[in-house]
């Protein structure tokens, strides 16, 4: 059915104005067949609208799209019956019940009505709903109605699933159920297009990431390549018991050759290519009545990577973290 | 196959979640009552009179019914997202369309032989002509179906759609001939009244229900189909041009 060849999803140059917004604006990039593609940038990236794009819900003024070897530039239903699509927002229908609702997200892909019903509870089961499907979707939780959203998405098993922000709201239990369940998926051979702006969820679960910001990829890369110049670099934070800000122009003066970040307030990390020696920084705060509560090394993440490459502090991309639930 | 099984689950839940509610039975039945009783008294005559009336009965129940469930199961559906759903289905857009269109024509047909029903009790209606009543109630079902889906598209709110299918249907039904006679009308304003579908609708329903039509039935049933072809296809640009953004 896929041209084992060519990659899955062929985007060129796709460009998608909104009145004099311009949300996508001329981005390239491919997905290989059983890949999990990450799509990483802070809000208003243009993430929803590429998804959008792809899945022929809304079409590109400029560019083209290819999926498993199919023009979709101007045919947006071409290849909509290989694609499954996890919305950002719950879309099924209120009205119906658990079961009902995959059962008619199965009959509009066709499916006779035996399987139909055998991959609803089949799903329900392995979302661990099975209690629930007799129940009305609007009476779910957040995390359930996210989990049936995803099993909707799935039902017809597609060979490319898109997932719009699919952890983003829920908590902690339920994302990392949600991240094992996508994991698993793509092991059994499923595409995977993710969009996320938690960084730690993008490192942990895909192959290759795209960062976007204001609507242009910044960098496609796997994560191991893209972790290459972070690799051997030092990372140690320092837990304060006052505000960094107020030291922070003599601290640069005194050390020149480290390499200051404020991650907050109280927190300043410093980053160097050679060991930190601790010793004179704890005593510099000390001199300056800074007490110094924590001192912790940190092993390099891909969010030194993102906030080098796109020049945006990662807690502007993943602020929601704390209160979402985050990654765990 | 494929597209089929899709076609009759949109169909069919449809039916179930909004045209078979009981407010919505319930509609069906008070709304045609009440227009017939409104005339009857206000006619003044005696139950033989209801016979009359019927042609421009059916024709508002057919209307009404099927205008503002469009309004219902697409503009609300739009607005709730789930209709994106729909849009994401392997299904041609057309076949997307008419299973949606499908449940208000249904709904609308059945709207239509409410009135007659009741009047069956009330009055005798023996040499009636069945088959071109028949034909006329399901082709202004049609026309309005696609009337209201043309309504439906062209806003993003329900409220709208109601006060946008008003603006349709009020003038519609003083003009199309069913409570005064076309030509009854100013000169000027005799134009308009053949560009509306349901002057064509009332028509052969007056030839149906009292042998009364002024027009060849034969043209009649062209330009019923002719204003069913043209809404459907406007309404299916409107849809590529406007749910797709
Ligand atoms: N239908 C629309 N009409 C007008 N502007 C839009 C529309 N959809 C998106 N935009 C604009 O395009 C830009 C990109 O939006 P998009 O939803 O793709 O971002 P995102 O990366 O998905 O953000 P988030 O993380 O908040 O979901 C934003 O500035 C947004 O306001
Ligand atoms: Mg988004």
């Amino acid at each position: 059915m896929i041209d084992d060849m060519r990659p899955v999803i062929e985007a060129r140059g796709l460009v998608k104005h909104f009145g004099t917004v311009t949300a996508v604006a001329g981005i390239d990039f491919d997905v290989c067949r059983g890949e999990l593609f990450g799509f990483l940038g802070p809000n208003g990236a243009g993430k929803t609208t590429t998804i959008n794009l792809l899945i022929g819900l809304a079409r590109p003024d400029r560019g083209s799209i290819h999926v498993a070897g199919i023009d979709c530039t101007g045919r947006l239903k071409a290849a909509q019956h290989l694609m499954g699509v996890v919305p950002d927002e719950s879309n099924l229908y209120p009205e119906l019940t658990g079961l009902e609702n995959l059962c008619f997200c199965a009959a509009l892909y066709g499916m006779p009505k035996p399987d139909r019903e055998a991959r609803a509870r089949e799903l329900l089961e392995r979302f661990g709903l099975a209690e629930a499907a007799g129940r009305k979707f609007a009476g779910y939780s957040k995390g359930m109605k996210r989990k049936l959203t995803i099993a909707a998405g799935i039902i017809h098993r597609p060979a490319i699933l898109f997932l719009d922000e699919p952890t983003t709201g829920i908590d902690v239990a339920s994302a990392r159920q949600i991240r094992q369940l996508i994991a698993d998926l793509n092991r059994a051979g499923t595409t995977i297009f993710l969009t996320t702006h938690y960084i730690e969820e993008a490192e942990r679960l895909c192959e290759r990431i795209a960062f976007i910001v204001g609507g242009r990829i910044v960098r496609t890369d796997t994560v191991e390549r893209l972790m290459e110049p972070v690799q051997e670099r030092q990372v140690v934070e320092f837990a304060l018991d006052g505000q960094v800000a107020s030291v922070e122009p003599a601290l640069r003066e005194s050390f020149p050759e480290l390499n200051l970040q404020v991650a907050s307030g109280c927190l300043l990390r410093v980053i160097s290519d050679r060991p930190v020696r601790i010793g004179p920084l704890v005593r510099f705060f000390e001199e300056r009545g800074l007490e110094v509560g924590e001192v912790r090394k940190v092993r390099p993440t891909l969010e030194e990577v993102f906030v080098e490459i796109t020049g945006i502090e990662a807690a502007d991309v993943s602020c929601e973290k704390e209160k979402a639930g985050g990654v765990s | 196959m494929k597209q089929w099984i899709a076609f009759w689950s949109i169909l069919a839940k449809d039916m179930r979640f909004y045209y078979l509610k009981p407010p919505n039975i319930s509609w069906g039945l008070v709304f045609p009552l009440a227009w017939t009783a409104m005339f009857f008294i206000k006619s003044g005559e005696g139950l033989e009179s209801i016979r009359a009336l019927l042609p421009g009965v059916v024709a508002l129940s057919v209307l009404f019914g099927t205008t503002s469930m469009l309004a219902v199961t697409v503009t609300f559906e739009k607005k709730g997202r789930s209709f994106e759903r729909l849009l994401l289905a392997p299904i041609p857009l057309e076949v997307l369309v008419l299973a949606k269109t499908s449940g208000a024509l249904l709904f609308g047909i059945a709207n239509g032989f409410v009135p007659v029903l009741m009047a069956a009790f009330l009055t005798d209606l023996a040499g009636i002509h069945w088959p071109t009543v028949v034909v006329a109630i399901v082709l202004i079902a049609a026309g309005s179906t696609f009337l209201g889906l043309f309504i439906a598209v062209s806003v993003s709110e329900v409220f709208e759609a109601q006060t946008f299918s008003n603006f349709f249907r009020f003038p519609m039904v003083f003009l199309c001939g069913l409570f005064f006679p076309v030509e009854d009308l100013p000169v000027w304003l005799q134009p308009l009244s053949y560009a509306l579908p349901l002057t064509y609708g009332a028509d052969v329903l007056h030839a149906g229900f009292q042998q009364q039509g002024r027009m060849p039935l034969g043209l009649d049933f062209l330009m019923l189909g002719l204003f069913c072809l043209g809404l459907f296809l406007l309404s299916q640009r409107n849809i590529r041009k406007k749910w797709t953004v």
